[in-house]
Formats: structure tokens, sequence, C-alpha cells
């Protein structure tokens, strides 16, 4: 019996990469119409929750005389700040113009606070702060010296005040803050003021006993024009402290030994209530002497606040989170079931067997499809979440919501870091489906993990809320956040006002500390099992 | 270097059960190797492990000296057809081999060609999943020619082929091992492989029973036997028989004698004056040497195995 030769190919042999493998993989992705089908339901359903849960009404609240004012169309103008941002700028202030240098002394003895009944957006009817519900301090109310360029709301100012919870503070320009002198205000235990201008520096101090003065900061206003308004400043803002109630407050402060040092001398003292914005704050109502004087001791009752704005408090700015973080969760539902499909269908039919006979280092396979599931995902989730963003920013608009300035350098982070969640989440759902092999355990662990956190946390009334953002795989939802956030400003800075517990990146970490988890035990299961 | 496949000592358990009990052969260039046994004889469990799908216990599978997961690639060193069902149902034929390739940087035309070679031109871009079996087959055949590979291992090919389609991979495998590639096909009916194999390795519950060629097989098995074709059948065996010669009965006029000689039986039976039209030297089928071996090893026997059709 003669055998042939041993039979030789002349066919060229391919190259045999990580590239093909991806390309390999990417042509198995395409070619089963349902898989690139699902990819548009998930960005469909994407931009659909965005326009869904975006605010289809505009913000009301309740303005004098218990009437409700509701925005219209036109987003009311919210006063900005010498650095761009939205402020709060609304307060009593009993002034008088000073010309070129000089300073201004007082000992402040006293700061008491009312806080109104009400809730949310609704502030509190005149009367019910007038007749207070109870008279704890708001943290943050202030009562101080103020230098500002003008009364004009949004103004450049420095200015040095006590606070109830925070002690003496130097702050300027809406954004900055300085601690001074820790402790309460009482009338035995006073705190005196200094504010002083030399050209376009500010220096604050303050003291104990008019003889030992500490420098707490210096502000420099650049641009600060020859004459501006100097004087004594009341305000409180809305107590914030819980998480569905806001209250209106009134706090009221007693100053004495006020000595002005500076040009003219002699004019008088005049009282305003500056920038009254019914749209957000507490409206002091007219025909009531809020500034009064005997002795030398003046009394001033103020309410509002000198701060930078922030979401969840009188403005809705979280509208557009809130709608973004739906769009994202349920996007995440066919991405969860595509991720699995990737690689179960593959076990269902024993066509991982071709696959790994094909190729058979099985980490680059595995890596391989990682790559294409976490690209195909990523795509699709940046151009949804572009898509999402303009249609929640439309309807919010529309209505007559104030949407917070957004810097590009932040819409960017939002579009990438939302298509590298989807990725990072896909690739995390494949290898959990590939230790599983089964399609309908991976699909129930990931809406566990990724949807009901979403669910329990959107109830406001829960309190889990913040802590299923640290520790579930949603804490990857920080790279949407773009609402300001001011150690200075107490407010509830929740979920649902558009707030994530951990910054960005760190939020982002978390997802990728479940995707590793997930990736490794399937790197190192389908390298040691049967197929 | 010669495209071989050598496996030594392998042995693997499923839990409690053997598997793999210390089988070794080597299938050579140029010649269809048959690889036959009763089901559960460990015939896929082989294949897998060759394949580096599943891992031995024990001893070593090696392709072209190589274990599987070593070679660089590997579709154009051994093509390979375990389950023609492992096919995305909504993908179609072309997109099948088409990733395939891909894998192996091998180009589109390439997958054109073994459509072409298949016989599959005319439904390649139709979903595979509305296949039939013998479709599934030709595809999965189609998808082992990929890389044009020098070895072939193939895992019941003739399942679900009608006889049109057995006869075609027949002659297809032929036509491998005389193009000099070495070609292992597994089978559970050896009647499958006749005038296919030339080489035989034949296992049952994990062991090696033979490792044989074809023609050496129906050597063994033809020993010593004598085909008789008789009218007076019942007659003719009570006489072979009181002779001391053991007749098995074939057929209504036909028996197979063991234990005299030709020469004898014709004797014995012109001495009882029986008519007998026929005496030969009897030529055992493929079926019967198989049997033979497998005889104690069928695990898991049907009713009527034994009356397998040639």
């Amino acid at each position: 019996m003669t055998t042939p030769a041993p039979y030789r190919s002349e066919q060229p042999v391919g190259r045999d990469g990580f590239a093909q493998l991806v390309r390999a993989e990417f042509t198995k992705f395409r070619t089963v119409r349902a898989w690139v089908l699902t990819l548009g339901v998930a960005a469909l359903l994407m931009v659909g929750f965005a326009w869904l849960t975006s605010p289809h009404v505009g913000v009301c609240v309740v303005g004098p005389e218990s009437r409700p004012i509701c925005s219209t169309p036109s987003v009311p103008p919210v006063p900005v700040g010498p650095g761009g941002e939205p402020v709060v700028d609304t307060f009593s202030f009993l002034r008088k113009p000073m010309i070129g240098n000089g300073s201004l002394t007082v000992e402040v003895t006293s700061l008491t606070d009312a806080v109104a009944s009400g809730n949310g957006n609704n502030l509190g009817p005149v009367d019910q702060v007038l007749n207070p519900t109870h008279t704890d301090l708001v943290p943050w109310a202030k009562a101080g010296l103020i230098i500002t360029q003008s009364t004009v709301q949004g103004a450049p100012y420095a200015a040095v005040m006590v606070t109830p919870s925070h002690g003496v503070r130097m702050q300027y320009d809406y954004t900055d803050d300085v601690a001074g002198l820790p402790g309460t205000v009482t009338r035995s235990s006073p705190r005196w003021l200094r504010l002083r201008r030399v050209g376009d520096v500010i220096t604050s101090y303050d003291s104990l006993d008019a003889t030992h003065w500490t420098k707490i900061g210096a502000a420099n206003l650049a641009g600060l024009p020859r004459t501006v308004q100097i004087g004594l400043f009341v305000t409180s803002p809305e107590d914030n402290a819980g998480t569905t109630d806001s209250s209106a407050s009134l706090a009221t402060a007693t100053f004495g030994r006020v000595r002005l040092v500076g040009d003219p001398p002699n004019s008088g003292w005049s009282g305003q209530v500056v920038g009254p914005n019914p749209e957000s704050y507490f409206t002091l109502p007219t025909g009531r002497n809020w500034f009064k004087q005997s002795d030398g001791t003046f009394t001033v009752t103020g309410s509002g606040d000198i701060a930078p704005q922030v979401s969840g408090g009188a403005l809705q700015g979280a509208g557009e989170t809130t709608g973004l973080l739906a769009s994202g969760t349920f996007g995440l539902v066919p991405v969860i079931v595509l991720a699995t499909l990737f690689i179960t269908s593959e076990y269902r039919r024993r066509l991982i067997r071709t696959t790994l006979i094909a190729s058979p280092r099985r980490g680059r396979v595995l890596t391989a499809k990682a790559v294409v599931i976490g690209a195909v995902t990523f795509v699709t989730a940046c151009i949804a979440t572009a898509i999402a963003e303009a249609v929640s920013r439309h309807v919010l608009t529309a209505n007559g919501n104030y949407l917070f300035p957004l810097r590009t350098l932040a819409e960017i982070r939002v579009i990438l870091g939302t298509g590298l969640l989807f990725a990072v989440a896909a690739i995390g759902i494949l290898g959990l489906a590939t230790v599983l092999r089964r399609s309908a355990g991976a699909v129930a662990t990931g809406i566990v993990l990724f949807v009901l956190p979403f669910i329990i946390g959107a109830n406001p009334s829960s309190s889990a809320a913040d802590w299923l953002m640290r520790v579930t795989p949603i804490a990857a939802f920080a790279v949407q956040g773009t609402l300001p956030h001011f150690a200075q400003v107490s407010d509830a800075y929740t979920w649902s006002n558009g707030y994530y517990p951990f910054g960005p990146w760190v939020g982002f970490a978390v997802l990728c500390a479940y995707a590793a988890v997930a990736f490794g035990a399937a790197m190192w299961w389908i390298q040691r099992r049967d197929v | 270097m010669e495209a071989t496949i050598e496996i030594s000592g392998l042995r693997k358990r499923f839990g409690p059960t053997v598997a793999l009990d210390g089988i070794s052969f080597r299938v050579a260039p140029g010649q269809v190797t048959g690889f036959v046994g009763p089901n559960g004889a460990g015939k896929s469990t082989t294949m897998r492990v060759i394949l580096g799908l599943d891992a031995a216990d024990e001893g070593a599978a090696l392709v072209d000296g190589q274990p599987y997961a070593a070679l660089r690639h590997p579709l154009s060193h051994v093509g390979s057809l375990l389950d023609a069902g492992a096919l995305h149902p909504t993908r179609s034929a072309r997109n099948h081999l088409l990733w395939l390739a891909h894998s192996q940087g091998l180009p589109a035309r390439r997958v054109d060609q073994v459509l072409e070679d298949a016989g599959l031109q005319a439904v390649a871009r139709r979903k595979a999943g509305g296949f039939s079996l013998g479709m599934r087959q030709r595809l999965g055949i189609a998808a082992a020619l990929l890389g044009d590979p020098a070895i072939l291992i193939l895992d019941e090919p003739f399942n679900g082929l009608d006889p049109d389609g057995i006869v075609w991979a027949r002659g297809f495998l032929r036509s491998l091992a005389v193009q000099g590639r070495a070609v292992l096909v597994s089978s559970h009916l050896m009647s499958e492989l006749q005038d296919a194999a030339t080489h035989l390795v034949v296992i049952g519950r994990g062991r090696l029973l033979a490792d044989t060629s074809v023609a050496e097989l129906i050597a063994a098995a033809s020993d010593g036997r004598v085909s008789l074709r008789t009218t007076a059948r019942s007659q003719a065996a009570t006489v072979l028989a009181s002779a001391g010669a053991t007749v098995a009965v074939t057929g209504s006029d036909t028996m197979t004698v063991s234990g005299l000689a030709p020469e004898r039986i014709v004797a014995l039976l012109t001495e009882s004056a029986l008519p007998f039209s026929e005496v030969s030297a009897h030529r055992a089928t493929l079926e019967e040497g198989y049997m033979e071996l497998t005889r104690d090893q069928v695990e898991y026997r049907p009713t009527g195995l034994g009356e397998l059709e040639r």
C-alpha cells in the first residue's frame, strides 16, 4: 500500500494576533441583527427616559400673601456673581457710602433665628415665619460687616460675619470662605469684627475683647470703584437640614459700638433689603421696620443668603441630572442583556468550542470579547447621552426651569464618563455571564446590581439612597454629577437633588472594582474549565 | 515535519466515571483513520482533549508535535468538526465562516472558496438556524477546511446525511487522504466507514481495543471460516456439527462454518447426499470484525444493534 506524501497547504498563513481576534469578535457581534438592534433599543431608552423624567412643569413657589408664583417659559433672571456662577444675593443691609480707604468696626452681641414651617419649594407664608414653629438656629445664618461694590445682586463684595454654627467667617465674591474665631455669639461672649479697605484689598479681623485682634484674611477685589457701600448686614438662608423639608428663616442680630473710620464721616445709615427675589427666597414684607436703632445699638432682621447657588434648594437645577440618571439606568438594561448573550449564546449552542478551537489562548478570546462589547456600548452610550442631555436641557428650559451653567469640560466628562460607565458595566456583566454560563442568572444579577438601587434610591424618603450610591456599581453615575457643591452652603446634597456622594472618578472606580472582580473570575475560570 | 496526531496514555475521569483509561494511538498522514466505538466509549472526549477543550488527567495529545493550545495558527494545522449544531441560529452560513476566517487572519475569499467546495454557495446567506442537519454537516466540513489544514478531526460527520450525502462524504474523505492529509473520523457505526477508512482505531469504555488497518481486521475476522450455500440447511447443519464444526446460520440458504476445512465439508456433504451450490472461504465484513471486538464493550446497547444493516 502506498501512502501519499504528507499534505502541504499552499494557502498563505494569515496573521495570528490579538487584532484578528477582536475583528473576529466584532464580526460575530455585527452579524447577529438582534444584537445590533438591542444597542439601538438601549439608545432609544436612554433618550426616551431623559425626556420622560425631565420635569415638564416649571417651578412654583409660594410668594407673598400665599399666592403661588410659577416660572414662565422665560427663565427668571438668576443673579450671577463675578466668577460667572449663579448666586443668591438677598440680605438686609444697613449701609452708607464710603469714598476711598477706611474701616468699620462693630461688636455683635446676639444672633437669633426663627424658622417657619413649610416645605420644599413652597416657602412658608409670612405669618408662619413671624410665628415660628421653632427657633433652632440655621447653621449658616449670617450677621456682620460688608463692603460691596453696589446693591445690585451679584456685585463683588467682601464680608466678615458671625454664624450660629461655624464661628466667625470671612467670605467674599460668593464662593470664597475663610474661618475665623470659633464659637457662638452670646451677650456674655460677644464678637468684635473689623473690615478695612486699602485700595482693592479688603482685610478682615476678629477679636473677643476689642483689644487683641486677629487677621482672618484678605480679599483682592480688582477694579473696586472708589465709592463703595459699607455697613451691617443680616441674612438667613432656608433651613435645608432635612432632605425634603426646607423652610424660610428670619435672623435677627444686635450690633453695638459701630465705629466707621472713613469718608464721609458723618452721613446717616439707611436700611435696604437687597435683591429680594420672590422666585426663590422668602420676601420680607414691606411696612415693617427691619432696622432698629437705639442708644448706638442696631437691631437688624434679615432673610436670604449671600452665597453661591446650589441645587435642591430654591433652584431646581437637579432636573437634568435626574433625567440623565434614569436615562442611564434604563439604558443599561438592554446592555446587560446584550453583554450576557454575547457569551452565554455561545455556551448554550456549544459555539464556545468552535471559538476556543479557533483561538486556544482563552484569556485572549475573553479579552477580545470584552474589547468589542466595551467598544460598542461605549460608542452607543456616548451618542445617546449627548442626545439625552440635549433633550433634557431642552425640556427643562422650555418649561421655565433654571439650568446651572455647564462648562464644556464637564459636559464632555458627562458624555464620555457615561460611555465608560456602560463599557465597564458591560465588561463586568460579560465576566459574570462567563462564570455563570447561563443567561438568566447573569441578567438577573445585573438588574439587581444596576437597576434595583436606582428604584430604591429614587424614593426620596429612602435613607438608603446615599449608601446605595456608595457601595453599588451605580456609584459610577457620579460621572454625571455637574452641580456645584459648597461647604459653606448648607443644603441636602442628595441624590434626588442631583448630588452624588463620591466625585466622578471615585464613583467610577467603585464600578471598576466590581467589573475587575467579575472579569478576573471569568479569566480564571475560562482557562481552567473544560468546555 | 509530518502532520500527525500522537496520543499517549490519556486518562480522564468525569466524577466517578472513567472516560478515558489510558488511550494511545497515532494518526498518520495520507489515510482516513476511522475512530470507532460504541456510544459512550470515549471518542468525543478524546477529540476534545486533542483540540485542547478538555484537559486530560494524565497523558498527552500532540498535534504536529505540540499541544494544540500552543499552535500559532490552529485552523491551518487542524480542521475539526465536533458538533454541526454549534451555530448561532440567526447568523448566516457565510458570516459564520467569516468570523472564523477573521480569527485566523484569513481573507473573505477563502470563505467563498470553502462554501463552494462544500456545495453551499446557494444557501450561503441564509440563516444557519434554518439548515437541515445535512446542511449543517456540510457547513461544519467547510469550516474545518477553512485553514486548508493537513489534519482533519471529524466527529460523527455522517450523522444526518442522506444516502447521497454519505456517498459524497466518503468520497470526500478519501480525496482528502489522497492529498496527503491525516483524517481522523469517528463513528459509532462501522458500516459508515466502509469504503472510507483504511485504518481503524477501536475503543470501548475508554480503552483501546484495536489499532489496525482495515485489511488486517477483516482478515482476522475471516480466519478459518467457510461460507456454505445449501437448500438443505438444517440437515447440513446437523451433519457438520456432528463432525465437530461450529455453524452459524446467516440466511435462508446460507451459513458460516468454522472448525472444518473446505475439502472436509465438501466430502461430508457429498457422503450424506446433501445438495449445495457454493462452498467458499468466508470474507468477513468490517461490521463483523468490529462486532467481534466490541462484543463485551457495549455500554448502552440498544435493542437490535446486532441487526445493523449493511
